[in-house]
């Protein structure tokens, strides 16, 4: 028998897979002008990436938040191409490949319950579908490469608008060397039913991952986008670096909900920004339970009158994990709305996080905004710590905040013993009950693998 | 049954229960009486195991012949003792359903659930309150029957009930008091009280009185009426 707490990583295992092309470790001008031109791609878009390279270059890395320093920027594969060109069906993958999707279990996931996949492996996307019927109502669902050569227009007038290169360092760096990611154009009026779901795995040691995912949600349409993310276990370290672009136009609602479960090598850095119109809604779902580090903190800019955003964020450190995340909300008109609620459970010396802004500008008036953020600490070792930063310009707003940390004390274990439960399942339990209003928001089906996640994590397996 | 043997119990440092003997007998009711501080909770608490507790090296706990005092508190449980909690944790997202499903886990969930809304209905327990049953911001009379609850599912062999009338309503003690004398025929019960009222309910064959830790009276319930009469102050 296993010992009990330790953590068994389902989607630790790797394929043998020789991938058709490879970059040498190490970036530079010449790998990011390589990478454009492997791609085939248009001069505006090589131009954008030397441009943001130049940039990545002056960029200082943060100096708040988890320590980055074991990050090696020279050591990582920035680009590697799994296979020539993309399959329209499973089959059409090589096996190894194949193997890993089906052990996730998308293939079948996409039967089941989804309206459109895309299945990303290393640098490029590897498979996509999107149900016929959503296709003639015009819904564009490819990946972003596709993307800029088909609908150049669409992409000129989104693409790095809301996250420019100069944003950040790890912006930067995805600007320069993007590979991948999601395109996705809802046109007017139109709602997509069944959520449309992309796969991101990193297979190869030392690689580096870095998609790019556009959303245009035109007026009144309706789209639900769920990502998902392992890799598997190395003991060196990889790095995923997205960012993630969402314009939500009048009277639009997109969700997007993340299930970031990337193997504890990984260091998970993300820009996520959105833009919401007139009465149009954002609902951000992030939840983190893997990685080494992940620092990520979905935005939203309420750039409509009584447009409204909602940022539900779920962290898990275990052991050695840091989860510095949180959410921004930036209230530029009148009558909008935002709703944080964090929860965060810090396990056997894991560290959360909470980092928020609330910015409501002059003339947003009787906007309204809620924060709620509380941690669990599960035992002495464990830490959360909370930042939130308010800048409140308008006088004519709501806003409450409300935070607690809660322990898991002996009384409460106590009552369980009493009971005849043990520890361990006490926990599990007790983190689960804490979790629940984040994760009945989940589909169900996430919602059951989240639950699933977490109790490996607490009860360990027995074996 | 249950047999007490140089119970001394510390709670960080300080002497709560002095050196303790006492035999609780099969099928007998007990109420445990005395003032505020004498060592009650305490007392229940050293039965099932609480970890904060430190006995004395010469203290002993058997419970049908079996000694117990080393037995984690999940173990003693699962032996048959049940303790109804005099203030229990908030737990937060957490309800009696969840509860059980671990506590019972060969159980079918879906018949687990329907004997639970069978018992509470008997306890007047809306099922509202069952979905959130652990969750702060239930109020202490509904706390209490979810712990009577627990006591009719469990259906131990020895009941330990700290204070079991405590923010009941007249109809809800009638309604608990019944359901408890049903149930615990033939088995072991201790009813830690205050008050005499709730052993007009539910009679006791002893009544101990419990004075700085030590037992200072044992005899029958007119030893609880002479309480309610006077006070300890006689005691």
């Amino acid at each position: 028998m296993k010992k009990r707490l330790e953590f068994k990583y389902k989607f630790g295992f790797s394929v043998p897979h020789k991938p058709v092309y490879t970059t040498k470790p190490g970036i530079s001008e010449k790998v990011v002008k390589e990478i454009s031109y492997l791609k085939g791609e248009p001069k505006w878009m090589r131009d954008f990436r030397l441009k943001a390279f130049k940039i990545f270059k002056q960029k200082e890395m943060p100096k708040w938040g988890p320590d980055l320093s074991s990050l090696k920027f020279d050591e990582i594969i920035y680009y590697l191409k799994p296979i020539e060109k993309r399959a329209d069906y499973w089959e059409q993958l090589p096996p190894e490949i194949k193997k890993t999707y089906d052990l996730i279990g998308i293939p079948e996931a996409e039967k089941k319950f989804l309206a459109g996949v895309s299945a990303q492996f290393e640098s490029e996307v590897v498979y996509e579908s999107i149900k016929k019927d959503l296709e003639k109502k015009g819904v564009i669902f490819c990946d972003m490469d596709t993307a800029v050569k088909k609908y150049p227009e669409i992409v000129k007038e989104y693409f790095g608008k809301l996250v420019p290169p100069a944003d950040n360092k790890f912006a930067a760096l995805n600007s320069a060397v993007w590979s991948g990611g999601s395109f996705i154009f809802v046109p007017k009026g139109v709602k997509v039913p069944l959520p449309l779901q992309a796969y991101f795995r990193i297979n190869a040691e030392r690689m580096g991952q870095f998609e790019r995912t556009l959303i245009v949600a035109e007026e009144g349409s309706f789209v639900h986008y769920v990502e998902g993310c392992t890799a598997p276990i190395y003991s060196t370290q990889s790095l995923h670096a997205a960012v993630v672009e969402i314009f939500v136009k009048k009277g639009a609602r997109v969700r997007y909900t993340t299930i970031q479960n990337w193997n504890k090598n990984v260091f998970n850095l993300v820009t996520k920004r959105s833009k919401i119109e007139e009465e149009a809604i954002m609902e951000w779902v992030d939840c983190n339970i893997g990685s080494a580090v992940t620092m990520k903190y979905p935005s939203v800019f309420l750039a409509g009158r009584k447009s409204k955003a909602e940022t539900l964020s779920l962290a898990y450190a275990f052991g050695n994990q840091i989860q510095d995340t949180g959410a921004k909300m930036i209230h530029l008109a009148p009558e909008t709305s935002s709703r944080v609620i964090s929860k965060s459970v810090a396990v056997k010396g894991g560290r959360t996080s909470y980092r928020g802004l609330v910015q409501v500008l002059k003339g947003a008036k009787k906007s309204s905004v809620y924060v709620s953020c509380d941690a669990l600490i599960l035992d002495k070792i464990s830490r959360s710590d909370t930042y939130p930063t308010m800048k409140i310009f308008e006088k004519d707003v709501q806003i409450q905040h409300e935070a607690t940390v809660e322990k898991i004390g002996e009384d409460k274990l106590f009552y369980f013993n009493c009971r005849g439960i043990k520890k361990e399942e006490a926990e599990s339990l007790l983190v689960n009950g804490f979790i629940q209003p984040i994760a009945k928001e989940l589909p169900l089906e996430y919602a059951i693998e989240l639950n699933r996640l977490i109790n490996l994590q607490m009860e360990g397996t027995v074996g | 049954m249950l047999e007490l043997k140089n119970l001394t119990v510390r709670i960080q440092n300080k002497e709560i229960l002095h050196d303790i003997n006492f035999k609780f007998e099969k099928g007998k009711t007990y109420a445990i009486m005395g003032p505020n501080g004498s060592g009650k909770t305490t007392l229940a608490l050293a039965i099932l195991g609480y970890p904060g507790l430190s006995l004395d090296k010469k203290s002993k706990i058997i419970f049908n012949g079996r000694d117990i005092t080393n037995l984690k508190p999940e173990e003693r449980a699962k032996k048959g003792i049940f303790l109804s909690f005099q203030n229990p944790p908030p737990l937060s997202g957490v309800n009696i359903f969840q509860l059980l499903q671990y506590a019972f886990p060969k159980i079918n969930p879906l018949i687990l659930r329907q004997k639970t809304k069978e018992i509470s209905q008997k306890l007047g327990l809306e099922e509202e309150v069952l979905e959130r049953s652990f969750h702060p911001g239930v109020s202490g009379g509904e706390k209490k029957k979810v712990e009577a609850l627990q006591a009719l599912i469990f259906n131990p062999k020895l009941f330990i009930f700290d204070e079991i009338d405590t923010g009941l309503d007249v109809d809800a003690l009638r309604k608990i008091s019944q359901s408890i004398n049903e149930i615990k025929k033939g088995k072991t019960t201790i009813l830690i009280t205050h008050y005499a009222r709730i052993l007009r309910y539910i009679e006791p064959d002893y009544v101990l009185v419990l004075k700085e830790g030590r037992i200072s009276h044992f005899g029958d319930k007119t030893l609880a009426e002479k309480i309610e009469r006077e006070g300890y102050k006689n005691f």
